[in-house]
């Protein structure tokens, strides 16, 4: 227990723990303070003044978030000088930014519509002679996302993002005073800026200013167009966390109502990539094995998160013999539906619209890589974040809320308890394991993997199989890989198998997952609640290991095995290629 | 690393060197980034690559730091750079009909540099001679009581080209 001090906020004494910042005291004492910048330990570097209050009755005013509370300390969070200050300082911001808020991605939960609502802004000085509106500057030639740098509000919770947790710093500030943005250096395309995708900044980003690229408007059409079968794959962690934009509280699983409100968007098949999970288990399992068996490369790495495959591919690209071959459960599920259900289903694969539901921004540019398809379609033809469903359910006017629960009718849709904890870091790791455990060693009766589990950002454990230490990891976060593969250069430590995941605490945590407001990112553990729904599922789930998936079984032997060994691969494998970032000259 | 525009050899191995100085003390962004400066006449994304792979920060930054301050450019300066105060008293006096009749007479823009990389144009703010009013200057020379006459024909006797 820290030391107390007695801090007066208001007229009213409160006892607050020593260190406290006069903007956490205030929040953990019910009093409201305005706050644009500042994201808890990420970005605390005050830069838009709105939280700021009266100190001791000093002649400027302080910012609450970077101010530490002292003993005896006169706090005063609201008077009229502060609620010009704070309007003025609004207005200023108001002045330079684009409103489109018809067509913004954070149409109903923008941290800075907010703010102006509340302190009433007119917004006077944009229409003032002689202003000069900030230009726009579009970024959008990447597959994954856009910079609108014209919403910008320049308080640089980005930059910070990106610089602590990928460790990559994509986004910076570029120029200075009124000419000031946000974005890859000489506002290069995120394509070739050394991005991952994974989207961290565009859930830091209070405006919207950062977005994934939208493809609402063609799903609607798709599924109004009745030449084309639309078939619908969802990813584990979408259940977790869609309900969170309806105000379920974080934690709430919504697997049911999610599938009605996909039966009411109008699609015609849905399929869960659950079920592709346990099929990725199945063919990366038994790739692990043989290299095992017949000293292949290893360690072996996972390949499921996009996000990863291309930092892998951007930085360290010496090590794309480890990375695992096998497609990704969303292109798995693809290469499926486009195949083996199209044909099941009678219609010919181009008129199969394939979408999928993702927890990623990054899925985004991996459906579009060049080996994800063949006879020139691609195995996914949408790919939908998490918000962009929430959006489009909200803008179809369905009642989440009241709809009744649903169970998925296309029969790809059977999973085991180990794909549903592939949204969770150390998921795929502890799926592969029940399934290798029992492959090697038929009398392995574990099931459940406990040290892969959990928080810290890099987990390691050794399981002896077979006569065989087996030392696994588990990474996520691009600060954390980084420092792994710096040391994998050093260590004498053989490592055999490493899941490793773009974003912290994995797909739940995922770039296109629903953004949770700054002020309950403090309050919440969202990656603890979120993945808190996956392991239940997975502990009330009766079949627990992948392998055991009826409908995998069925799939091997009523169509997998019947293809030859080339066209298998092509179906699940694919290729990685090393890139730079930078790369292209311009002049 | 790969790098699309090949560098001038010489002047890489010079980069690199000066890089090996600054590596290992406090801040060394911006030392590097003024040697660069003088060793290519600006600070584009190659060598800035350089840059980011040696100290270990990211491109962005670093061209954050570039576009920031004006002693650091993007493409190359002309030879001989020409500024036009626009400060104010120089303003009133009528310095942007000066900067107007450069434009005209080097056939750019303000801040642009000439094809033939000899002259390189840019407005400044206040230079501190507001007595001299309306005031440019070449290079390190500076030219008071100016008028339009007068910066067409400095042009004509064409100043001195600075060694480099």
């Amino acid at each position: 227990m820290s030391k107390l001090v007695e801090v007066t906020i208001n007229d009213k004494t409160y006892n607050i723990p020593e260190g406290h910042s006069i903007l956490r005291a205030c929040e953990e004492n019910g009093i409201i303070i305005p706050r644009l910048c500042f994201l808890d330990s990420i970005h605390e570097d005050g830069n838009c003044r709105l939280c700021s209050v009266e100190v001791d009755q000093q002649h400027n005013l302080k910012p609450a978030c970077k101010t530490i509370v002292r003993d005896g300390m006169n706090v005063v969070t609201e008077n009229k000088r502060i609620y010009d200050y704070v309007s003025t300082n609004l207005e200023l911001l108001a002045s330079n930014h684009h409103f489109e808020c018809f067509k913004c991605s954070r149409e109903d939960n923008c941290e800075f519509l907010d703010l102006l609502r509340r302190y009433s802004i007119l917004n006077e000085y944009s229409d003032l002679y002689g202003y000069e509106l900030k230009q726009t500057q579009l970024n959008n030639s990447s597959d994954a996302m856009v910079i609108d740098s014209s919403k910008c509000v320049l308080c640089g919770r980005c930059v910070s993002a990106c610089e602590k947790y990928t460790g990559i710093g994509v986004l910076d500030f570029n120029k200075r005073g009124n000419k000031t943005y946000v974005g890859p250096a000489q506002f290069r395309g995120l394509e070739d800026a050394g991005c991952i995708y994974c989207g961290k900044c565009i859930q830091a980003c209070p405006t919207g200013a950062l977005r994934e690229q939208d493809d609402i408007k063609v799903f609607e059409r798709a599924v109004r167009d009745p030449s084309k079968t639309v078939i619908v794959q969802v990813a584990p962690s979408i259940r977790a966390s869609l309900g969170e934009e309806f105000g379920y509280p974080v934690g709430t699983n919504v697997e049911g109502k999610m599938f009605a409100a996909l039966h009411l968007l109008g699609v015609d098949e849905m399929i869960d990539t659950n079920f592709a999970a346990d099929l990725t288990i199945v063919e990366e399992g038994s790739e692990f094995l043989d290299r095992v068996q017949n000293d292949g490369v290893l360690p072996m790495f996972t390949s499921c998160s996009p996000g990863w495959v291309n930092y892998l591919e951007l930085y360290y690209p010496e090590l794309i013999p480890n990375l695992s071959s096998c497609k990704s459960p969303q292109q798995m599920a693809g290469a499926i539906i486009k195949t083996y259900y199209a044909e099941r289903l009678q219609v010919d694969s181009k008129d199969v619209v394939s979408v999928s539901i993702m927890p990623c921004v990054a899925k985004k540019a991996e459906a579009k890589r060049e080996d994800m398809g063949r006879d020139g379609y691609q195995d996914v033809d949408i790919v939908l974040t998490t918000r962009e469903l929430a959006r489009l359910i909200k803008r179809r006017g369905i009642d989440f809320k009241n709809i009744q629960p649903m169970e998925p009718f296309g029969d790809l849709a059977t999973y085991t308890g180990a794909a549903s904890i592939f949204g969770v870091t150390g998921g795929v790791m502890e799926a592969a394991l029940r399934t290798v455990s029992e492959m090697l060693d038929s009398e392995a009766k574990l099931i459940e993997f406990k040290e892969v589990r959990g928080k810290e950002n890099m987990k390691e454990a050794t399981y002896h199989l077979a006569g065989k230490d087996i030392n696994i990891a588990v990474v996520h976060g691009g600060v954390a890989i980084k420092e792994f593969l710096e040391m994998l250069k050093t260590t004498d430590k053989e490592y055999h198998f490493v899941e490793f995941m773009g974003c912290i605490g994995g797909c739940i945590n995922g770039g296109g997952q629903p953004i949770v407001k700054a002020k309950d990112f403090e309050r919440i553990d969202v990656i603890k609640e979120r993945s808190k729904v996956l392991y239940t599922m997975d502990s009330k789930s009766i079949l627990r290991k992948s392998h055991l998936n009826p409908a995998v079984q069925k799939l091997y032997s009523d169509y997998l095995n019947k293809l030859n060994q080339h066209d298998l691969h092509n179906l699940l494998h694919t290729h990685y290629k090393a890139r730079t970032a930078y790369s292209e000259y311009i002049e | 690393m790969r790098i699309e525009k090949r560098l001038d050899q010489e002047k890489e191995t010079l980069l690199y060197s000066a890089l090996h100085k600054v590596k290992n003390s406090p801040g060394p962004l911006m030392p590097t980034l003024q040697e660069a400066q003088r060793i290519f006449g600006c600070v584009p994304i190659e060598v800035q690559k350089i840059i980011s792979y040696e100290l270990n920060e990211s491109i962005a930054k670093i061209n954050g730091v570039v576009t920031f301050y004006s002693q650091f450019s993007l493409k190359p300066k002309g030879k001989n750079s020409i500024s036009v105060c626009l400060g104010t008293a120089c303003y009133v006096k009528g310095s942007q009909g000066i900067l107007d009749a450069f434009e005209d007479e080097l056939k750019i823009k303000n801040g642009e540099t000439t094809k033939d990389g000899k002259y390189t144009l840019e407005a400044t703010r206040c230079i501190g001679a507001c007595g001299l009013a309306p005031v440019f200057s070449v290079n390190e020379r500076i030219y008071g009581r100016a008028n339009v006459q007068k910066a067409k024909n400095i042009l004509k006797t064409n100043p001195e080209t600075k060694e480099s």
